[in-house]
């Protein structure tokens, strides 16, 4: 790996947090136990943060690698993985491999440069409605605090197309004119990471 | 082939539209999802009626149409439906595609602004999973007669006796050496005063004989594997140290054997029994099981009153457990409930001071067939009560022990005040915190219990002591409540109190859960499929569920769940075949390295590899489709159907495309070398 990157803190380097951030989290939940407390959170209108996009698998053992780092790469500011609690898993131990690829996944994204804060795991019943509430809104409040998902050498991409040259000139390569992303990239970062 | 994409919003009445603009996501997916192929985008106030159905169906005729995505419940509850419209409208039903936007957005947030920004995320997130849904066919499994049923009290008794009637075979495993449960202990059935065994008994001897049924008392499942259809059990049938096969059940060993321990779970602790025992009389099997750990010969190697008595030569002391193996196509659970115990609760005394019982000590106590003839007296075993205190709600509706209600005890106390006015000049006293008698025939029995003169105190007892304070208490248990209805503290001296102690899940509710891959919500009850449309259902296809296994129910509600799993059991069985959802990993030969590490990662073993061919290979009919292989495979060489990571991938980048303000996500981007780093982590 070549470029070991220091842990980003977006309000250490940054502006001050800004108050209108609202982080996107995506989760994924398993069919069996977590998808059903998401289901039961539901029917019995728990309210929590709408932050969270669920993703259905089958089993938390489901949980490729990549689709936690594409989440990160597509701008989800955390990822939350949920499954059945150890030793209820439906598939009798799956959840046990999701749980060794969670470590796993916190220390190379520590690695990339992303707060290991930023990828959760929950583990919740089909009867934990609440639970599953409860953490998403504490996760929710978690990524809030630390801002928008702040890579070290982070350069900013309008989703409408435009490539980060074309940004950069129609800024008139001033990086303070650079469109706001939610709650603002780290400027200087991203300058150096253009030059 | 280009996409060509329904979408459908459903308004489901208010319960989306009331938080969700659904005419704004509607506009929305069709403005900006054209290039996902989008083609038509509707909503719909109730998309899963008739009307709604036809929508679907008509415009894949109309537009030609080739995908379908459904915006409105969990795909848990309407999931078939849309697949079926799908299917009449002449496409594959695996090319539709449910977004949860009830569940997960409307019933869960009040932001209306941020729920419709999240409606559209969740929406682009299934046109883009479902723009690489492949069509696919359900799996057939043939669906084996013969079905277990786990539990020999009433339910699992009704339950078998509806199978083995319509001419099906049925294992009924039984934990304990006879069937009866319960119900076997009581000795009236409310509202009715049915006499409890006059009526379960010949049901009892019913499945005992039936030839359809055969009967596993003293057994326990240790293991089931496979699927519905197709499950093989494992049953450990323990040693009863008596030949089934030849003893005749003439109870001469019982009489002959000299030795008697107290019996804790019949009697309730009330009475003794032999060491060589059926539970009861009427027990079914009648032949008698060894208790081991009180036996002498076993303990001391004296003894052997047992078999020197038995004309049938059917004791056998060299009788081992036996593991057997059952293959049926369908279980269904029955395993009752354990009654709360009252010693949890110190303040009430039991089994502290004597005269304080719990509900099956009563039962037993009013039992022609009990430890005193059916006599209610104090547990000196003569004297007869002048004053009887029934308390409610013991360990049920209090945060301290359970929560819920435990639905029984308010008539099983109204029983009780009834027996005890019927069988002693006492007064009795019901201590309640509200009276609930919903159920044919129960408030009437209500207005008759307060007919024959049973007081009714409404408050919740504090105490009860024996510790006299005021004259007229000594020798006396001293109820302390709040009667919240005159708003006075009370202390009123009783001869005899009953705990009418809550249904609790049977120790071991979790473990039983895991064995037969069900759930089980916080308090260990195990969950149904639906809790008002599919009751007796679980999520494990094929595994049913009847009585209290799921929750505390009266005796009639029991029978009913019995008969309704056994409903749904007949009719998997009159199929013969039944469709499962095709989600199975499958391995591409031609990317597979023959690493091996898919291998170790299946937990039914359905992994193997080809020495000859040097590649993984997935058993179909072994994969149970959770996709942790898929997962693993470093090379990609797995695909799993249903969830493959192209469906998985694009419907991230589909729930990202929307900020949580509705607008387009503004993402923060990474230099190229991170995409290297990515990958060289990824591959590590």
């Amino acid at each position: 790996m070549s470029t070991q990157a220091p842990v980003a803190s977006a309000s250490a380097e940054g502006a001050a947090p800004d108050a209108t951030f609202e982080p996107v989290i995506i989760g994924f939940t398993c069919n069996w136990c977590s998808y059903r407390a998401a289901d039961l959170a539901g029917t019995a209108r728990t309210k929590y943060p709408p932050n969270v996009r669920l993703i259905r698998l089958m089993c938390s053992g489901r949980l490729d690698p990549t689709f936690v780092l594409k989440a990160f790469s597509e701008g989800a500011d955390a990822v939350l993985v949920s499954g059945c609690h150890p030793g209820e898993c439906h598939y009798i131990e799956q959840n046990y491999k999701a749980l060794r690829r969670f470590h796993l996944l916190q220390r190379t994204i520590e690695a990339l440069g992303i707060e290991p804060a930023r990828l959760q795991l929950v583990w919740a019943s089909a009867a934990e409605g609440v639970r599953l509430a409860n953490e998403i809104a504490r996760v929710t409040e978690e990524v809030r605090a630390l801002g928008p998902l702040n890579w070290p050498a982070a350069s900013i991409v309008d989703v409408d197309g435009m490539e980060l040259d074309a940004v950069w000139e129609a800024t008139g390569g001033d990086a303070g004119g650079l469109p706001a992303t939610p709650g603002g990239a780290n400027p200087k970062h991203g300058a150096e990471a253009i030059k | 082939m280009t996409e060509r994409i329904g979408v459908y919003v459903c308004h489901c009445g208010t319960n989306i539209a009331g938080v969700v603009d659904v005419a704004e996501v509607t506009r929305w997916a069709a403005e900006n999802l054209r290039d996902q192929g989008v083609v038509v985008a509707r909503d719909y106030k109730f998309m899963c009626s008739s009307p709604g159905q036809d929508l679907v169906t008509d415009d894949i005729k109309e537009y030609g149409l080739n995908r379908i995505v459904v915006a409105a419940c969990s795909p848990h509850l309407h999931e078939n439906t849309f697949r079926t419209a799908t299917a009449r409208g002449g496409l594959n039903p695996y090319l539709c595609e449910l977004v949860s936007i009830r569940e997960q957005d409307s019933w869960v947030h009040t932001d209306k602004a941020a729920a419709t920004a999240k409606a559209k995320a969740l929406l682009a997130g299934g046109v883009e999973r479902v723009r690489r849904n492949e069509p696919m066919e359900p799996i057939k499994v043939d669906i084996n007669p013969a079905t277990l049923v786990v539990g020999g009290g009433i339910a699992g008794i009704s339950a078998t006796l509806e199978i083995a009637d319509a001419g099906f075979k049925v294992y009924l495993v039984e934990k304990s050496p006879s069937i009866g449960g319960h119900m076997a202990q009581f000795d009236k059935t409310f509202p009715t005063l049915d006499c409890a065994a006059c009526i379960l008994t010949p049901k009892m001897v019913a499945a005992g004989t039936h030839p359809n049924v055969e009967l596993m008392t003293w057994s326990e499942v240790e293991k089931v594997e496979g699927y519905v259809g197709n499950f093989t059990v494992t049953v450990r049938k323990k040693a009863r140290y008596v030949n089934e096969d030849l003893c005749n059940g003439c109870g001469v060993c019982q009489e002959k054997c000299p030795w008697k321990v107290l019996d804790g779970d019949f009697e309730a602790g009330m009475g003794r029994r032999k060491v060589i025992y059926t539970p009861f009389d009427q027990a079914v099997p009648r032949v008698p099981v060894i208790d081991r750990p009180n036996c002498p010969y076993f303990q001391k190697g004296t003894c052997r009153a047992c078999e020197k008595f038995c004309d049938a030569k059917a004791i056998d002391y060299m009788q081992e457990d036996q593991i057997l193996t059952l293959q049926v196509g369908n279980i269904i659970i029955a395993t009752g409930y354990d009654l709360f115990d009252a010693r949890r609760i110190p303040q009430y005394g039991y089994g502290r001071l004597p005269n304080v019982f719990t509900s099956l000590e009563f039962e037993r106590l009013c039992s022609a067939a009990g430890p005193t003839n059916g006599n209610v007296v104090l547990r000196d075993g003569k004297t007869p009560p002048k004053t009887v205190g029934i308390v409610h709600c013991v360990g049920s509706r209090d945060q301290n022990y359970n929560g819920y209600c435990s639905a029984i005890c308010c008539m099983q106390s109204l029983k009780f005040a009834h027996l005890v006015r019927e069988r002693t000049d006492a007064e009795v006293t019901n201590f309640y915190i509200d009276m609930r008698t919903p159920g044919k025939g129960y408030e009437e029995f209500y207005d008759r219990v307060l007919e024959e003169g049973g007081h009714f105190v409404r408050g919740k007892v504090a105490e009860i002591t024996d510790a006299a304070r005021l004259p007229g208490e000594e020798d006396k248990l001293i109820i302390q409540v709040e009667d919240t209805l005159t708003g006075k503290q009370r202390r009123i001296p009783m001869d005899m109190v009953i705990l009418s102690a809550g249904l609790e899940p049977r120790a071991g509710a979790k473990d039983l859960a895991t064995r037969f891959g069900i759930s089980c919500s916080f308090d260990g009850w195990a969950i149904e499929k639906h809790p008002k449309l599919d009751p007796v259902a679980t999520m494990t296809e094929g595994v049913f569920v009847a009585g209290c296994v799921s929750g505390p129910k009266d005796i009639p509600a029991s029978v009913a769940q019995g008969a309704a799993a056994a409903a749904r059991v007949l009719g998997r069985i009159q199929q013969k075949q039944m469709n499962l959802e095709p989600i199975k990993a499958t391995v591409y030969a031609e990317h597979c390295s023959g690493c091996r590490i898919c291998n170790t990662m299946c937990p039914y073993n359905a992994i193997s590899f080809l020495e000859a061919e040097g590649v993984s290979s997935i058993n179909a009919a072994m994969c149970q489709g959770c996709g942790t292989c898929v997962a693993a495979c470093p090379a990609g060489a797995i695909s799993g159907t249903g969830f493959s990571d192209e469906q998985i991938l694009a419907q991230i980048e589909g729930l990202l495309s929307v900020g949580a303000d509705g607008a387009p996500l503004k993402r923060t981007a990474y230099p190229e070398t991170h995409h290297e780093a990515i990958e060289e982590a990824v591959r590590a």
